[in-house]
C-alpha cells in the first residue's frame, strides 16, 4: 500500500517538473511530422494527376480519325495529321531496338556472369554513369560521329542515338533477370556436356526472357518519348510518308534495297518531336494537334508502363506462391 | 566429337595439321579445341559487349572535345567564366557561355531545395509508415511521375502551369523580396506575363527530379537493417526521433548520393526547360527573369548554327555539361554504392 502511494507521489512530482507536458511534446512532434511526410505524398501525387486529367480532357477534343491517316496540310486548311510522325516515330524506335538489343543482351550476360571481377564492376558502374549522361548531349554526340561524316540527317541517326539511351535501361533490367534464373538450371545444362554460350543462349535466356520483354519494354517507353537526341539527328520531316516511298518504290521497280535506302537517308519525323513544333507555332489549330499529340504519346506510354509493372508483379507472385 | 569436327571443315590447312602432331596438353591445342568449342568465341564476344559501353562513354567525351577544338582555342577559359555583361552574338562569332551555366545551376540548384524536403517527406512515408497494400501502388505512382514525357511536361507547362501557379507566386516573390537588399537581385522584376521564367523552369525541373531522389532515397531507408530501429524504439524514442535522429544519418551518404542524382538529372533536362524557361539572353541575375539553361540554348540553336564557331561554341557547351553531369553521377553512384555494400540486405539501385 505504501510502495503503491510513493509511486503516485513521484509521479505528480514529475507532472510539477512538467516531465509528462515535455513527452506529450514530443508526440505531438511525431504526429505532426509524421502527417507531414504524407502530405508531401500528395503534394507530388496532385501534378500527375493533373497532367494526366488535362492532357486527356484538351487532347480528348481535338483528337479525330484524321489525325492518324493524314500527313499534315498545309495551315488553314482543314484536317490532316500526323502520319508522318506515328510513322516515324515506329521506324525510329525499331531501328533503336534492333541496334540497342544485340550488346545489351550480351553485356548482360558478362555483368550477371562475372558480378565481382574488375570489368564486371567498371560494367555496372559505368553503365550507371551512361544512364545519367543527358539525352541532348547524346544527340550531339550522333550528329558528330553519324550525321556530319554523312552529310544528312537521317532516320537511322535517330535509331542510333535512342539506342545509346535505351542501352543502360536494357542491361540493368536483362542483368537482374539473368540473375534470378536458378543456378540448378545452367550447371544440368553444363553437366550436361553443353558449351557456356548454348547454356546461356538456349537455357538461361528463354528461362528470363519474360524479364527481359518487360525491361525492353520500359527502355522504349523512355525512349519513345524523348526529343532532345533527336532534333539534330532525325531531324524532322512533314512530307515523310512510307507507304508513298514503297509505293514509288515498287512503280519505279527499284527493288526492295533502294526503298530500304530512302527510308534511312531521309530525315523523319517523331510524335514528341511534332509536339514541340507545333507547340511553339502560333496558330490555334496547331497547339491543337500538338494536345492531341500529347495524348497520344502519353497514353501509349502509360499503358506499356502499367502493362510492364503488372506483368512483373503477376510474375514476381508466381515465382514466390 | 572433337576428331569428327576436326576433320570436318579443315582438311588442307597446314597449321591445323601442325596442331594435330602436337600432345593433348600442348597450349595450341586447347586453343584450338576452345575455338571450336565455341567457348573462347563466346566469352570475347560477352567481353566486347561489356567495353562497348565503356568505350561509348569515352567516346562521347573525347568526339565532342574534338569536335569543339576551335572554340576552345579561340576563346580559352574566358568561354565559361562568369562575367558582367556576356557576349553571344552569332553575327559577330563571339561567344561567351556564362549566362546558360548560370541559368542552368540556377534552376538545377532552386529545383533541388524544393525537391529535396519533398522527396524525403515520400520516402519516409513509403518506407516507413505506409501500410503494405499502399506501398506498391504509391511506387507505382511515383514512377509514373517519371515516365511521363518531358515534352508533355513543358506542354502542361506553358499552358497551365506558368499562368496558373508560376505567375502568382512569381508576383507574390517579387513583392515580398524585390526590394531586400542581398538577396533582392534574384528577385527583380518585372516579372513576364507569361510567367515564362526561369522560376517556372525550377518548378518543373522540381516535379521532374522528385521520383529519381525518391526512389533512391526509399531504396536506402529499406536497407537499413531493423535493429537500427529496434534499438531506437527500445530507448523509448518516438517514430519520428527513430526516423529524424537514427535512420536518416544512418542513410546519410546514400541519401546524398540520391540528391546529386537528381542534380544531375535536373542539370541535363531539355525540353521541359527549353519550353517554360522564356529563352532570353540577358544579363539580369534574377529567379523571375525568363533565361537559358546550356542544354535549352542547344536544344533551340544547334540545327540552325550560323557558323562554324557557333556550332563549335554550342559543342563545347555540350561538353562542358556531360563533364558536369559525368562527375556528378560518378559521385553518386560511389555514395549509393558505399551504403549498399556496408548494409547486410541488398540495396540495388
Amino acid at each position: 500500500m505504501t510502495s503503491t502511494t510513493t509511486t503516485i507521489s513521484r509521479f505528480q512530482k514529475l507532472i510539477e517538473k512538467n516531465q509528462v507536458i515535455v513527452s506529450s511534446r514530443r508526440k505531438m512532434t511525431n504526429a505532426i511530422m509524421l502527417s507531414i511526410t504524407g502530405v508531401m505524398t500528395l503534394l507530388a501525387i496532385i501534378p500527375l494527376f493533373w497532367i494526366v486529367g488535362y492532357v486527356v480532357f484538351k487532347g480528348g477534343q481535338y483528337i479525330n480519325l484524321d489525325f492518324f491517316i493524314h500527313t499534315p496540310r498545309p495551315l488553314g486548311m482543314e484536317g490532316g495529321g500526323v502520319l508522318n510522325a506515328i510513322q516515324g516515330t515506329l521506324i525510329v524506335a525499331g531501328l533503336a531496338s534492333l541496334i540497342a538489343i544485340p550488346p545489351a543482351v550480351l553485356a548482360a550476360f558478362y555483368a550477371a556472369n562475372n558480378p565481382n571481377t574488375p570489368l564486371g564492376i567498371a560494367l555496372r558502374f559505368s553503365t550507371d554513369v551512361l544512364s545519367g549522361v543527358p539525352s541532348i548531349v547524346i544527340g550531339l554526340f550522333t550528329y558528330a560521329v553519324l550525321v556530319k561524316p554523312m552529310g544528312h540527317y537521317s532516320g537511322f541517326a535517330g535509331g542510333v542515338a535512342m539506342a545509346i539511351l535505351m542501352l543502360p535501361t536494357i542491361i540493368r533490367t536483362t542483368e537482374e533477370m539473368l540473375k534470378l534464373v536458378p543456378h540448378t538450371l545452367r550447371e544440368a545444362s553444363l553437366g550436361l556436356g553443353a558449351p557456356e554460350w548454348k547454356t546461356s543462349l538456349s537455357v538461361v535466356l528463354p528461362a528470363a526472357l519474360n524479364g527481359i520483354i518487360t525491361g525492353f519494354l520500359l527502355a522504349i517507353a523512355r525512349a519513345a518519348g524523348e526529343t532532345a537526341p533527336l532534333l539534330f539527328t532525325a531531324l524532322g520531316n512533314e512530307r515523310y510518308d512510307l507507304g508513298l516511298i514503297v509505293q514509288s518504290g515498287i512503280a519505279q521497280k527499284q527493288g526492295i534495297f533502294e526503298i530500304f535506302r530512302r527510308v534511312f537517308d531521309q530525315p523523319v519525323d517523331s510524335l514528341p518531336l511534332t509536339l514541340w513544333k507545333y507547340a511553339q507555332q502560333p496558330y490555334p489549330e496547331r497547339i491543337e494537334q500538338s494536345w492531341a499529340a500529347a495524348l497520344v504519346l502519353m497514353i501509349v506510354i502509360l499503358l506499356i508502363n502499367i502493362f510492364a509493372r503488372l506483368w512483373v508483379e503477376y510474375r514476381k507472385r508466381r515465382l514466390q506462391g | 566429337m572433337d576428331k569428327v569436327n576436326l576433320s570436318a571443315g579443315v582438311q588442307g590447312n597446314t597449321m591445323t595439321k601442325y596442331i594435330r602432331t602436337l600432345p593433348e596438353t600442348h597450349w595450341l591445342t586447347r586453343l584450338r579445341r576452345a575455338i571450336l568449342h565455341g567457348d573462347l568465341p563466346w566469352k570475347w564476344i560477352i567481353i566486347a559487349a561489356a567495353l562497348l559501353v565503356m568505350i561509348l562513354i569515352l567516346a562521347v567525351g573525347e568526339m565532342l572535345w574534338r569536335e569543339s577544338v576551335d572554340a576552345r582555342t579561340t576563346f580559352g577559359f574566358g568561354f565559361l567564366t562568369p562575367t558582367k555583361d556576356p557576349s553571344w552574338d552569332p553575327v559577330n562569332d563571339e561567344f561567351q557561355a556564362w549566362p546558360f551555366i548560370y541559368g542552368t545551376l540556377l534552376t538545377s540548384i532552386a529545383a533541388l531545395i524544393l525537391a529535396l524536403p519533398i522527396s524525403i517527406g515520400i520516402a519516409i512515408f513509403m518506407a516507413e509508415l505506409c501500410p503494405a497494400w499502399l506501398r506498391l501502388p504509391l511506387n507505382w505512382l511515383v514512377e509514373l511521375l517519371a515516365a511521363i514525357p518531358s515534352v508533355v511536361y513543358g506542354l502542361w507547362g506553358v499552358f497551365v502551369f506558368l499562368p496558373l501557379v508560376v505567375t502568382p507566386i512569381a508576383t507574390g516573390l517579387f513583392d515580398v523580396f524585390g526590394s531586400v537588399p542581398v538577396i533582392g537581385s534574384l528577385f527583380t522584376g518585372p516579372v513576364p506575363v507569361s510567367g515564362a521564367s526561369r522560376l517556372g523552369a525550377a518548378f518543373i525541373l522540381t516535379i521532374m527530379i522528385i521520383p529519381t531522389i525518391t526512389a533512391v532515397t526509399r531504396d536506402v531507408l529499406l536497407a537499413i537493417p531493423n535493429s537500427q530501429r529496434e534499438a531506437s524504439l527500445a530507448l523509448g524514442s518516438t517514430q519520428w526521433e527513430t526516423i529524424w535522429k537514427v535512420l536518416l544519418p544512418y542513410g546519410l551518404s546514400g541519401i546524398l548520393g540520391a540528391v546529386i542524382l537528381g542534380l544531375g538529372r535536373a542539370l541535363g533536362e531539355t525540353m521541359a526547360v527549353t519550353m517554360v524557361i522564356g529563352n532570353s539572353i540577358e544579363g539580369s541575375a534574377s529567379l523571375l527573369r525568363p533565361g537559358y539553361t546550356m542544354a535549352s540554348i542547344i536544344a533551340n540553336e544547334f540545327a540552325e548554327a550560323v557558323t562554324k564557331l557557333h556550332s563549335e561554341s554550342l559543342i563545347e557547351i555540350g561538353l562542358v555539361l556531360f563533364f558536369m553531369t559525368l562527375i556528378l553521377n560518378m559521385i553518386a553512384r560511389l555514395l549509393v554504392w558505399n551504403v549498399a555494400r556496408r548494409t547486410p540486405q541488398e540495396a540495388r539501385i
